[in-house]
């Protein structure tokens, strides 16, 4: 009797209200690239590839959050067919930089930016796609590492939980051997409330970390605010340092609410 | 030959292309009666929400409206509120800018030219496909984004959305020795874009032109890249299906201030997207534009690589006019971005600062790039504490959306008059004209001053 072939798992990638930077972070692994195809079958991937095969797939990965009402029966159509689902990146994640819409009257923006908004049909919230179907794992980042988006790709394959920590970006500082911006320069940096995962890029380059990679799993405001205040930031700064690419992530937004509050 | 009557194509998910949009064709019998590029990217209404935030926002907010050309948004962000300012980025800080924008050129052509658009030419439906019968020159393509993306990573921290740009010049600037183990890799990076030239123009080209006048930035002694102003070349007024190679005919020019004076977008029913015009006129921007204006102003190696591959000598007035070649005006793009990178890590020397400072004022600035996909225009007008109060953001593919729908039309059009192709084939062929043009879809979608079109509405 002879075995049969083993199936490759089939990978899908999917895109809603986004800029394509963590699809192409998939591209971006040039070293990788070509091994990975081996490994995976790439079943659909509009961006790299015009045949694209129906599901079941084994891997979703998912980018961009959910702005309109076709996302929303798109996106429960995906988890259907899929048999894990993950988001890459702050648009999939935490609703994304287009997320502003949700404190702002969506009318008046269309009508700011479209001449005929009657043409143009989008929901009054960018919602991440938590909101709507249950996520397998969530992975940060504007836009996502490309190590780790490897290491959830590989996890998947030897079915394991990816290994990604959740601490904050002080941590990464600590491992590079950086030295602290704020403690050093007064230099704002949100880096104690952001999630690890970038290696602490923006300090290296003498710049505070603007928290791309929203929150880290532990955060305490209430200590953290203050600090950003003794650095030089009044309300307004620190409400829109909050208010970005990880706006719709509920500690950032609360923390945002709070200050607004005050 | 069978008649085949009236028929609508409707190619619902462009593949292979940066962002969503689809295809709508009505043909009736062998007219084609419409050509449309709907684009239904949701909007993300970046203008709306710019309104209120800092000066010094916007390079990195913007950058997010591609993950595929962050710095061109980021240095024409830059551009457009120091033009505000008042204030002039020269010297080092203007190489080491130009320098990361070639990281960004060789990274994205080479992301086209092998991933996107080279599969077409081998009729594969993909690069992975591609590699079992081309594995060598998919290996090359791979290394040569990689040069590009440690270009970017050396200068801005990561390949998408760098962190180290910033209004003024940069957060942190590299010694020289920093750049150094650049230098190696782009040596390298400069045979692979030579060897890459040569593949793509041993590809078959169908016989194609374009009258679509043509708009691309450009400066008296350098191949324009991270500045410049706005230069128009008219199409040519023969009649005929135009040739695949003109003549240059005299440019043009208007001040980058002048920019929303001639170039007007208007809102159209079947896209999210603005369609831009060119004081009225259909036009064209990106590599064939860029080649036919400043071509002359290539590196002397990519100079001669063109020649080579057959795109005509620039010094000699030829201009290439078929968008199928646009893949290898993209590789001597690629060439002349190593070649300059190169250039300018040599005569680099370290700035006293890694920045010049810019404070605010009121009032409004401009400033435009020639992004890998063509001429993108960022304005915005500021108060006397630096909150911006507007902003109006002109991206390549909305001014190229009439270009690429008129080439759709035509394309169509030739086909239905010299044979009775498939529903399948015409799908191939349409997909193919927009791959020429690399649109950037999610780019395209978000749009602020425009005048309503109410005799095409209809609504």
């Amino acid at each position: 009797m002879t075995a049969e072939p083993r199936r490759r798992p089939r990978l899908a990638v999917w895109k809603f209200a986004s800029c394509d930077g963590c699809q192409l972070t998939l591209l971006d692994c040039e070293d990788e690239l070509l091994g990975l195809a081996e490994q995976v079958e790439i079943a659909h991937f509009l961006e790299a590839s015009s045949a694209s095969a129906p599901g079941p797939y084994d891997l979703s990965l998912v980018e961009g959050s959910v702005t309109t009402a076709q996302d929303v029966d798109r996106i429960h159509h995906i988890r259907a067919v899929s048999r894990r689902l993950v988001t890459i990146g702050a648009c999939a994640t935490a609703g994304g930089v287009q997320a502003l819409r949700n404190y702002a009257d969506v009318a008046e923006f269309q009508a700011a930016v479209y001449a005929r908004p009657d043409y143009v049909a989008t929901l009054a919230t960018s919602t991440p796609i938590s909101a709507h179907v249950p996520v397998d794992f969530e992975l940060r980042g504007c836009p996502v590492d490309r190590r780790q988006l490897l290491e959830v790709i590989t996890a998947h394959l030897a079915g394991r939980r990816p290994a990604v920590p959740a601490h904050s970006v002080c941590f990464e500082c600590k491992q590079r051997g950086t030295v602290c911006v704020t403690v050093a320069h007064g230099t704002p940096c949100l880096g104690p409330v952001t999630h690890a995962g970038c290696g602490a890029i923006c300090p290296t380059f003498g710049r505070g970390c603007y928290g791309c990679f929203g929150p880290s799993d532990s955060t305490n405001f209430p200590a953290f605010v203050p600090l950003l205040r003794r650095d030089g930031m009044d309300t307004l700064d620190v409400v829109r340092v909050l208010r970005t690419f990880n706006t719709a992530a509920p500690e950032f937004d609360a923390a945002s609410r709070k200050e607004l509050e005050r | 030959m069978t008649h085949r009557g009236s028929r609508v194509l409707h190619v619902g998910s462009l593949s292979r292309v940066e962002g969503e949009g689809s295809l709508h064709l009505r043909i009736r019998g062998e007219e084609v009666a419409e050509a449309r590029l709907a684009i239904y990217e949701p909007p993300r209404f970046f203008e709306a929400f710019l309104r209120g935030r800092s000066y010094t926002e916007p390079p990195d907010i913007t950058s997010r409206i591609c993950g595929i050309c962050p710095v061109a948004y980021q240095l024409s962000a830059c551009r457009a509120i120091e033009d505000a300012c008042g204030v002039t980025v020269d010297g080092q800080l203007a190489a080491l800018r130009r320098l990361i924008y070639c990281g960004e050129w060789i990274e994205s052509h080479t992301l086209h030219v092998h991933l996107l658009h080279a599969p077409d030419f081998h009729g594969c439906a993909n690069v992975v496909e591609l590699a079992r019968s081309r594995r060598a020159d998919v290996e090359r393509g791979l290394r040569l984004k990689q040069a590009g993306n440690a270009i970017i990573e050396l200068l801005g921290g990561r390949a998408v959305h760098p962190v180290n740009v910033r209004l003024g010049g940069f957060h942190r600037v590299p010694s020289r020795s920093e750049l150094r183990p650049l230098e190696e890799q782009l040596r390298r990076a400069r045979e692979d874009a030579a060897l890459t030239v040569r593949w793509v123009a041993g590809f078959e080209f169908p016989e194609a032109g374009c009258d679509h006048d043509l708009l691309a930035l450009a400066e008296p002694d350098r191949y324009a890249i991270e500045s410049g102003t706005p230069t128009v070349m008219p199409a040519p007024h023969t009649a005929g299906l135009p040739a695949t190679s003109r003549r240059a005919l005299p440019t043009r020019t208007f001040g980058v201030r002048e920019f929303g004076d001639h170039v007007v977008e208007r809102q159209v029913p079947h896209s999210t997207a603005l369609h831009a015009r060119l004081d009225g006129r259909r036009h064209l921007t990106g590599p064939l534009a860029r080649y036919a204006i400043s071509g002359r102003l290539l590196s002397p190696i990519a100079l001669q690589a063109a020649q080579d591959a057959g795109l005509g000598d620039p010094r000699q007035g030829v201009v290439c006019r078929n968008p199928y070649r646009s893949i290898v005006v993209r590789a001597v793009e690629v060439l002349h971005a190593v070649d300059e990178a190169l250039r300018l890590i040599d005569a680099y020397e370290p700035p006293p600062r890694p920045y010049v400072d810019v404070p605010p004022r009121a009032g409004t600035g401009h400033g435009a790039t020639e992004a890998p996909r063509g001429l993108l225009h960022h304005s915005y007008t500021l108060d006397a504490e630096g909150t911006v109060t507007d902003a109006v953001l002109v991206p390549p593919t909305a001014q190229n959306q009439d270009a690429i729908e008129e080439d759709l039309r035509r394309t169509v059009q030739e086909h239905l008059r010299s044979g009775d192709p498939t529903d399948a084939e015409l799908t191939a062929l349409c997909e193919r004209a927009v791959r020429n043009h690399d649109p950037c879809i999610s780019c395209s979608t978000h749009f602020l001053d425009l005048t309503v079109d109410r005799a095409g509405g209809g609504h």
